[in-house]
């Protein structure tokens, strides 16, 4: 009965196309299609330029038709991959998505585990309002607070010499430091704005599991390892799939504005690279080439953290 | 039941060590947030010179507004702070109009072309050009370089936003719409003057995102139009200036008495304060997309 009530149903929504029906839906029409040409030019139009990293695309060739350029098959892949920098940025890249997806998922796991405990439930809004903060505050700004707050003669310094400590030159050293110098403003930034989704996968645990426990006379912390971290498990599974997925992707925003000459070595990525190649010497298809080369990692990288998430844990994203 | 009621009222009373140690940590990460801010705030209002003897403290220790005159005087900050506040506006409103009326075509099931235009829409979450291509599309095939189109058109369409408000038309009551069309309403009518009334928390969510994205927005004027200069430009540029170009700034400092260091500052706190005179009060929208996100995928 039910069975045959839905088929009803989905026969009313399987429409055949005539054009009574799209007179019938002309406002539909005119308040779709025009975003629908929009999504085709700046969505759907690059992604038809991917096909400029298989050509030698310069200013001048730019505006010749498909056809007209020299197909250099994958030649600018490469050289992408015999250029010099090619490896230290590569090594920059996984190095910083490394350390970020480590201290990211730590620090936001850990402050959204702590949260949960804290039982005064004002100051625990108030702690949680004043941690996102950060979160909406633009890079440009983080990075002219982050060289007032820890350049050579920056606060931090000055508060540090107080106690007989220091200077560190904590924006200017070259290698890992740089790199846990960058993911540690980012942690700064986004703790609490990540630790929301923890937070509100904590609130839909059972909270009998909580009065079970503690009848069977757990404490808090066997409580909270026991009954709260398996109950964002699949979240955290979720999320750490979609990160390692982004490995490649590190922005090159972040990296270009807590950069400076010293550490430029240390702090340049791959989308930053596809942008100096690309742009910055006009060498368009190579650009493009670097650009399709990290989707291209990207979405294996994705399927293979899929795979084995599936199989450790039995949480799938796709 | 009683026993475990009264096991309930005993834990609630009792105040371990761990809750004050919980107490005093986030107390801790209240301070390492909100210090650098306020930190900045004093620096700004604080008289250069009297700066340049330490920058360790919380309220101005020389107050003064000379460095705020001299940005708006000197620096001509005036021409960016418009240029960032007509952004903020036309690429919100736009933004939100748009995603309103797409986000409610797509919530009709019995659109011919739902299902299609749906699917088109979110792939593009998944895949992008990437920065190449979609610099030549923006510069050269639609010569949009320096033209105030570039801060509204790209991004006129936020695809999770439609998701959201799609998502939210659909948890309407559908009777609504039904009984309009009988009443003879266009469906233009229909999300005009039923449905976007009642959607007004979500867009004031949307509305809140695209509007401190935009004011936020670095990289574009970065990439496409310098001439177009934003607050958060100006102030990448100092930043940079200072770094680079120290002997002409300090001869500006000495004739005016005012350093690069305060200088900054003030332009930090010029470029943060509208997120932070706002934050306190739309606290609530600002959460509301992460979870209306999260409730509904």
């Amino acid at each position: 009965m039910k069975g045959k009530k839905k088929n009803v149903e989905n026969a009313a929504l399987m429409q055949k196309f005539s054009w009574n029906l799209m007179w019938k839906q002309r406002y539909l029409l005119l308040m779709s299609v025009p975003f629908l040409i929009w999504l085709i030019i700046f969505k759907y139009i690059p992604l038809w330029g991917w096909t400029m990293a298989v050509q030698d695309v310069r200013p001048k060739s730019f505006g010749m038709s498909i056809w007209e350029r020299d197909f250099v098959g994958l030649d600018h892949f490469i050289t992408l991959f015999k250029d010099q920098k090619f490896i230290q940025i590569l090594i920059n890249t996984l190095g910083i998505s490394a350390i970020g997806i480590v201290l990211g998922f730590f620090s936001a796991i850990i402050f959204a585990l702590l949260l949960n405990e804290l039982r005064f439930i004002k100051f625990k809004k108030i702690t949680q309002t004043i941690s996102y903060l950060p979160h909406f505050v633009s890079w440009v700004i983080i990075a002219s607070i982050a060289k007032a707050f820890l350049g050579d003669s920056g606060v931090l310094n000055e508060i540090l010499s107080n106690i007989g400590v220091g200077p560190f030159k904590f924006m200017t050293t070259n290698g890992v430091a740089f790199w846990l110098i960058c993911c540690l403003i980012d942690v700064w930034k986004e703790m609490g704005w990540s630790a929301i989704i923890y937070l509100s996968a904590m609130a839909g645990i059972d909270q009998g599991l909580y009065e079970a426990a503690k009848v069977d006379g757990a404490n808090r912390f066997r409580r909270m390892w026991h009954i709260t971290l398996p109950g964002i498990r699949p979240t955290i599974v979720t999320l750490l799939i979609m990160s390692i997925g982004g490995v490649l992707g590190v922005g090159m925003e972040r990296q270009m504005l807590l950069s400076n000459g010293v550490v430029k070595e240390s702090a340049e990525v791959l989308s930053w690279f596809a942008y100096t190649r690309g742009i910055g010497t006009q060498n368009y298809g190579l650009g493009t080439a670097i650009g399709v080369f990290q989707s291209g990692i990207s979405i294996v990288l994705l399927f293979i953290a899929n795979k084995s998430a599936a199989k450790l844990t039995g949480t799938k994203l796709i | 039941m009683s026993n475990r009621a009264a096991v309930k009222i005993k834990e609630n009373r009792k105040f371990t060590p761990f809750d004050i140690f919980l107490v005093i940590f986030f107390l801790f990460i209240i301070v390492i947030t909100l210090y650098p801010f306020l930190n900045v705030l004093a620096i700004s209002f604080n008289d250069s010179l009297d700066t340049v003897r330490g920058m360790n403290f919380l309220i101005p220790r020389v107050f003064t507004l000379q460095n705020y005159i001299y940005i708006f005087t000197k620096k001509s900050l005036g021409g960016p702070l418009v240029m960032s506040i007509m952004r903020t506006l036309a690429g919100s409103v736009t933004s939100v109009i748009c995603s309103a009326m797409l986000g409610f075509v797509l919530s009709r099931k019995d659109f011919y072309f739902n299902k299609l235009f749906t699917v088109l829409f979110v792939v593009t979450m998944y895949v992008g050009g990437g920065l190449v291509p979609e610099y030549l599309l923006i510069m050269r095939t639609l010569s949009l370089g320096n033209n105030f189109l570039v801060y509204v058109l790209p991004g006129l369409i936020g695809v999770y936003n439609v998701i959201l408000i799609r998502s939210f038309v659909e948890g309407l009551p559908y009777a609504m719409q039904e009984s309009a069309q009988l009443d003879g309403a266009s469906d233009f009518k229909i999300w005009y003057r039923i449905v976007l009334p009642l959607c007004k928390p979500v867009l004031a969510t949307v509305a809140l995102f695209v509007a401190v994205g935009q004011w936020n927005s670095f990289m574009d004027t970065y990439l496409y139009a310098r001439d177009l200069k934003t607050l958060q430009y100006v102030l990448y540029e100092v930043l940079n200036e200072t770094s680079v170009n120290i002997d002409s700034s300090r001869t500006d400092a000495v004739t005016s008495s005012v350093t690069p260091q305060s200088i900054r500052m003030a332009i930090t706190i010029i470029a943060t304060a509208p997120i932070l005179v706002v934050y306190p009060f739309l606290q609530k929208y600002f959460v509301g997309g992460m979870t209306l996100g999260a409730v509904k995928d």
